[in-house]
């Protein structure tokens, strides 16, 4: 199963066309307050994580998810 | 920081469109006419957004009916269905139902809120799983994230999404609870059921399937999408509302599980609320006994749906995929919407805005939804409010 690296680096592809213009992504970058997404695009972000790693992703983790390090970490403790 | 700063969103719109002098939400119906016409916001309209599918507001039967209950049993029961809220209406109706759906059990709820919250939060727990279509009713979402389980969607009505979320719950299917709607409110579109049928009986799970916008539409009984589908057996728990097709409020839940008759008393949406007054349960029960008498009228009401729907088509606006007694029009510009939605107004036609994030997409929506009561002359008039508007418009991007 893929490890955090593997998520974060997938995490950060899909997330990108997502973000406000002109952000730099990092670990810490916040989904919401900082790189701007809706809840809608929250979800969409999720459905093609869920469709690269073939898996499914409860929207329990979600409340437990600020930052894409927090994402990452979740999907590997999800994968495990 | 204060409580107050999650709110601002929803300030800031209201701002706006109290700026540009429109208050689509919670417009004020400042007389109600009849099933179809009111005044709304001082105009004169035809309601094209009310969910009165059948048209029975303001049948005399049911009229009649809830007087006589009003008069001999009061204003309401002030308590639960656990205490002193079950009159023999309640059992009445509960029975009725469970006739109407050919199910052993049913329950009746004060809301179709509380019926699809309360199911949906209390028949899986934690351990359980839930796996729910996308664009599920926030009545729905509401419920399963109060259950306790573990909660996966699939994607809207892709049923090979849903057959791939089973397998990957390999053995723990056996703890699973589907849920999906038959038809969908926002844009009207119906579950492929029969083929989620078929891949819930090949995975295992329970399936719970709400009929709110679907009972007395589809099937021959008008038992909706399930007995359309010819899927009934595969349905473990049928919910839906009184405050569509049966012009009331209040809701149900009927099933062949007899366990259902103890999980009633493990809803908290059932026991901490009063129960239905006895005027409401007692129009429900003579429009639920109507709509099996009459069903020209979900005749009406498809004729209704294909003139209307073919009508906004043929205008060039963006509709629904199906064609369904609920009719939207898809736009990509919200501030389009909301300055449509008001001239629709003043053109006689009252339709439901439905902005993000209650609308499926980052679209809005003006979303009608037709009724039996309507003439083929109002249905005429409604096309005619749209056809003032440019639909060009709706399909250009955001800006």
């Amino acid at each position: 199963m893929p490890d955090y690296n593997e998520f974060l680096e997938r995490i950060f592809a899909i997330v990108k066309p997502f973000a406000k213009q002109g952000i730099i992504l990092n670990e810490k970058s916040e989904l919401v307050t900082e790189l701007g997404l809706t809840s809608l695009q929250v979800m969409e972000l999720i459905e093609q994580i869920e469709d690269h790693f073939d898996m499914s992703i409860p929207l329990n983790i979600l409340p437990d998810i600020r930052t894409i390090h927090d994402l990452a970490q979740q999907l590997e403790k999800l994968s495990q | 920081m204060s409580l107050f700063d999650k709110f601002k969103p929803i300030i800031d719109i209201r701002a706006e469109l109290d700026k540009v002098g429109v208050m689509p939400f919670g417009a004020v119906t400042e007389k109600i006419l009849s099933p179809t016409e009111a005044i709304v916001n001082g105009q004169k309209v035809i309601l094209a957004g009310t969910n009165n599918y059948l048209g029975l507001t303001f049948e005399p039967e049911c009229i009649r009916a809830a007087q006589q209950a009003l008069a001999e049993q009061g204003t309401g029961t002030t308590g639960s269905r656990m205490a002193n809220g079950t009159f023999a209406g309640h059992v009445a109706l509960e029975q009725e139902l469970a006739a109407f759906f050919a199910k052993r059990h049913c329950v009746v709820f004060s809301t179709g809120y509380a019926a699809t919250m309360g199911m949906g939060s209390t028949l899986a727990g934690p351990g359980d799983v839930i796996v729910l279509d996308a664009d599920s009713h926030a009545s729905i979402y509401d419920g399963v994230r109060l259950s306790g389980a573990e909660v996966v969607r699939f994607k809207h009505n892709d049923v090979a999404d849903l057959e791939k979320r089973l397998r990957r719950l390999g053995e723990r299917t056996a703890n699973t609870l589907i849920i999906v709607e038959g038809i969908y409110s926002m844009l009207g579109d119906q579950a492929p059921l029969a083929d989620i049928a078929a891949v819930k009986n090949r995975y295992g799970g329970l399936l719970m399937v709400d009929e709110a916008h679907s009972l007395g539409m589809l099937g021959a009984h008008g038992r909706g999408v399930a007995e359309a589908a010819g899927v009934e057996a595969a349905v473990d728990f049928t919910v839906g509302t009184f405050s569509k097709s049966l012009g009331a409020i209040g809701g149900y839940c009927a099933s062949n599980h007899p366990e259902l008759e103890a999980i009633r008393f493990a809803i908290r949406s059932y026991i901490f609320t009063a129960s239905p007054s006895p005027a409401v349960i007692a129009s429900t029960r003579v429009a639920l006994r109507l709509m099996q008498e009459r069903p020209q009228l979900r005749d009406r009401l498809w004729s209704n749906a294909r003139r209307l729907y073919a009508g906004l088509k043929e205008l060039g606006f963006q509709v629904s995929p199906q064609v369904s007694p609920v009719v939207a029009v898809t736009i990509k510009d919200r501030d389009q919407a909301i300055a449509w939605w008001s001239q629709l107004l003043h053109h006689g036609a009252y339709v439901n805005l439905v902005m993000p994030p209650a609308s499926p997409t980052t679209d809005s929506l003006l979303r009608c939804s037709v009724s039996a009561a309507h003439s083929d002359a109002q249905i005429d008039s409604i096309i005619d409010a749209f056809a003032g508007l440019n639909p060009a418009a709706a399909h250009e991007a955001s800006h």
